[in-house]
């Protein structure tokens, strides 16, 4: 049964999660506020907070700059194709772990996150002579390769868990219904795990979008994406925070804007197999 | 006539084929300072005289170099030319890494490049990197505090004097700290400072046998001097200032000095950026009366690394973007106090540059600065407030740290330089000078 939530404690944990969520809004929101500032307001002090002469300046002088809609191009090709790939060759993987593990699943399953324990920088130079032996320099396939190798083992495991709370006894009806392996991976299991494969794609597709090492270090004018657009905004000698934040703003907005649209199936995704 | 004609044609054809043929896109990078956005926004002058198209990677400083020695060391190829500083050109350099810039066009006038900067930027004797602007540091001061203090600021003050007058401009109540300088962690940031008030105070990074001199009395007085001095009389936090914290401080009148780079000038003194627009005066970076100097030597410069498939092009955007017509060019079009500084003797013998009021002052910090020299004790290495070994990188940044911490608070003077002597030693001895 479920326990009484009596009013007081309803508002209460309710103005525990607004500050929680307004906390971790603020830098983004700050963020965003100081791209409509110049750039003496945006070093101010105290700091200007609504009340002041709002501008768009920085914002032109960013498309100006810079060729934005390559940049966001090159974001969407990398992260969707990364992830694309990388739920491709996952789903078969997690369905053999989930339904027909070995006795070594556990062991390979925990490897395989081992390799996100190495820090990125230990790998630059193999990773880097790889990219030039190939002609994967400054390239989109070069970065999607890599960041779906980067991202593989959490989708592995996160469709790995979502996964094991199907019953394998549908799969096996299916089975014995006459489905290949192919039928039964593509029209019985997928669509079942539909809102956890969402949400896995949705958490690499952020992961991607934000992926700020190999997208920085493997790329120059060609195939970098929205990372490099920010960082290149960042200076050693001189003061351009306005234009710096103009620049993220515009970086984050259309991964924003998904993440807001999409969160609903996001936190079902996440959730999915918590309550039974 | 028909023949005349068809020769005619041909000939024009085979012209435009060769320019064709010869019109390439170069790639550089560069980082977001506000002389290479400028150089950014001229670009299609470049390409209008030579027909070379330009792509731009702009990085984060720190980004910039990993990438550009990832690049060079792994001959990925990325870039036609590299914007790159005083440390790295002589190693790079040695290495065989860049392209030497030793046949340069006549009209270019390589004599006319400062000579610090020439040498700064050369390896025995070779140029391999042409700077685009170069800077020293000195005292940038507010002339009205100063006066309402009742001090004068001599030409070449001392760090006596430095401390006597941040004491008399320093006003807790009204928000001004009488000094703002760095402190924040990094070889470049609070490393570099710290190492050029070192020199200054006879301190030096190595002796002759490449054996680190953090245990010799000079580190200490220098240190605690700074120490004592920023705890007095600086800002609050200024463990984590850099270049960038002291520049907002400074321009928001909260600093009544600021010892820092010398390209700072044109910024605290534009009026659109600056409160104190009107009231900063400049003078060399103070000494203890030992014949060294606290000042730096550093350039922004433009390389090409060795193995590019377009190094004739990059040289020619090199040659235009380092010369005297594009110092002009950006003298007409934005005022001679927005030209790139301190790379050129002609540019400060002009007499219009001569009336910027920061333009005696930058020159004369360059020119107290000796790379070959820097210290009161013979020292094995080139340098101001760097030394030019591929290790010293690793070995400062870890350095610089260990000093972040005792401005922080966090240990005292001793301990961080007695940790500093290991670190240094126990580098040194790995990569097998010692």
């Amino acid at each position: 049964m479920a326990r009484a939530v009596t009013p007081q404690r309803k508002i209460l944990t309710t103005l525990v999660a607004w500050i929680i969520g307004l906390l971790i809004f603020f830098p983004i929101f700050w963020t965003i506020l100081t791209s409509f500032k110049t750039e003496a307001q945006a070093i101010n002090d105290p700091p200007l907070f609504l009340f002041f002469d709002w501008t768009l300046e920085n914002y032109a002088v960013v498309q100006e700059r810079s060729d934005y809609m390559r940049f966001l191009w090159n974001s969407v090709i990398i992260a969707g194709g990364s992830t694309l790939l990388g739920v491709l060759i996952a789903v078969p993987a997690a369905w053999s772990m989930a339904f027909v593990p070995s006795r070594r699943t556990k062991d390979i399953l925990l490897w395989m996150l081992s390799t996100k324990m190495l820090p990125a920088v230990g790998v630059l130079y193999p990773i880097s002579l790889l990219f030039v032996e190939f002609n994967l320099l400054d390239t989109r396939i070069g970065l999607i390769v890599v960041l779906m190798l980067i991202n593989l083992p959490i989708i592995v495991w996160m469709l790995y868990t979502y996964f094991r709370e199907i019953p394998g006894e549908i799969l096996e009806a299916a089975r014995m219904d006459g489905a290949t392996l192919k039928e039964e991976i593509l029209y019985v299991l997928t669509p079942m795990a539909i809102p956890g494969i969402a949400s896995t794609v949705l958490l690499n597709i952020i992961l991607a979008w934000n992926e700020a090492f190999w997208t920085l270090n493997l790329t120059a004018a060609q195939a970098a994406p929205l990372t490099a657009f920010i960082a290149s905004y960042s200076s050693p000698e001189g003061l351009f925070f306005a234009k710096l934040s103009a620049a993220s703003t515009m970086a984050i907005a259309p991964i924003l804007i998904l993440g807001w649209f999409s969160q609903k199936q996001l936190v079902r995704g996440l959730t999915f197999g918590a309550v039974k | 006539m028909h023949l005349r004609n068809a020769l005619r044609a041909a000939t024009a054809l085979s012209l435009t084929m060769v320019g064709a043929a010869q019109a390439e896109t170069i790639t550089i990078a560069t980082v977001n300072n506000g002389d290479m956005i400028r150089m950014q926004g001229y670009t299609d002058d470049f390409t209008a005289k030579t027909g070379h198209e330009v792509e731009w990677v702009t990085l984060e400083e720190n980004v910039l170099r990993q990438r550009v020695t990832t690049d060079i060391t792994t001959k990925g190829g990325a870039f036609d030319i590299m914007t790159i500083g005083m440390y790295e050109t002589p190693i790079w350099g040695a290495n065989g890494w860049l392209v030497p810039l030793d046949d340069l066009s006549a009209e270019y006038d390589v004599d006319d490049i400062l000579p610090a900067m020439r040498n700064g930027l050369s390896h025995d004797g070779t140029l391999y990197a042409a700077p685009f602007y170069g800077e020293s540091s000195m005292v940038m001061y507010r002339t009205d505090l100063m006066e309402k203090a009742g001090l004068e600021m001599p030409e070449a003050p001392t760090w006596d004097f430095i401390r006597e007058a941040a004491a008399a401009m320093d006003d807790p109540a009204n928000d001004i700290n009488g000094i703002c300088l760095r402190g924040k962690a990094g070889w470049g940031e609070g490393g570099a400072f710290i190492t050029v008030t070192g020199n200054s105070f006879g301190a030096r990074w190595f002796d002759e046998d490449w054996n680190a001199q953090f245990d010799q009395p000079e580190w200490k007085e220098a240190l605690t001097f700074f120490v004592n001095l920023m705890n007095d009389y600086g800002p609050e936090g200024y463990a984590t200032n850099g270049f960038n914290e002291n520049l907002s401080l400074f321009q928001q009148g909260k600093c009544g000095m600021w010892i820092d780079a010398t390209v700072a000038a044109s910024f605290v003194t534009n009026p659109n950026d600056s409160t104190v627009a009107d009231s900063v005066g400049f003078a060399l970076a103070p000494d203890n009366g030992l014949g060294k100097r606290s000042n730096w030597l550093w350039a922004w410069a433009l390389a090409i690394p060795a193995g590019t498939q377009k190094e004739a092009a990059a040289k020619e955007f090199i040659e235009w973007a380092t010369s005297k017509e594009y110092i002009e060019l950006v003298a007409a079009n934005e005022g001679w106090a927005n030209v790139p500084p301190g790379a050129r003797t002609s540019l400060y013998e002009t007499p219009e540059y001569q009336e910027v009021p920061f333009a005696k002052m930058t020159l004369d910090s360059i020119n107290a600065a000796d790379p070959t020299n820097p210290t009161v004790d013979p020292v094995p290495y080139v340098g101001i407030q760097f030394v030019a070994i591929p290790e010293f990188a690793g070995i400062a940044t870890e350095v610089s740290q260990e000093f972040s911490a005792v401005y922080a608070g966090q240990q005292t003077v001793d301990e961080a330089l007695e940790k500093a002597q290991a670190i240094t030693n126990d580098a040194m001895e790995a990569a097998g000078y010692r």
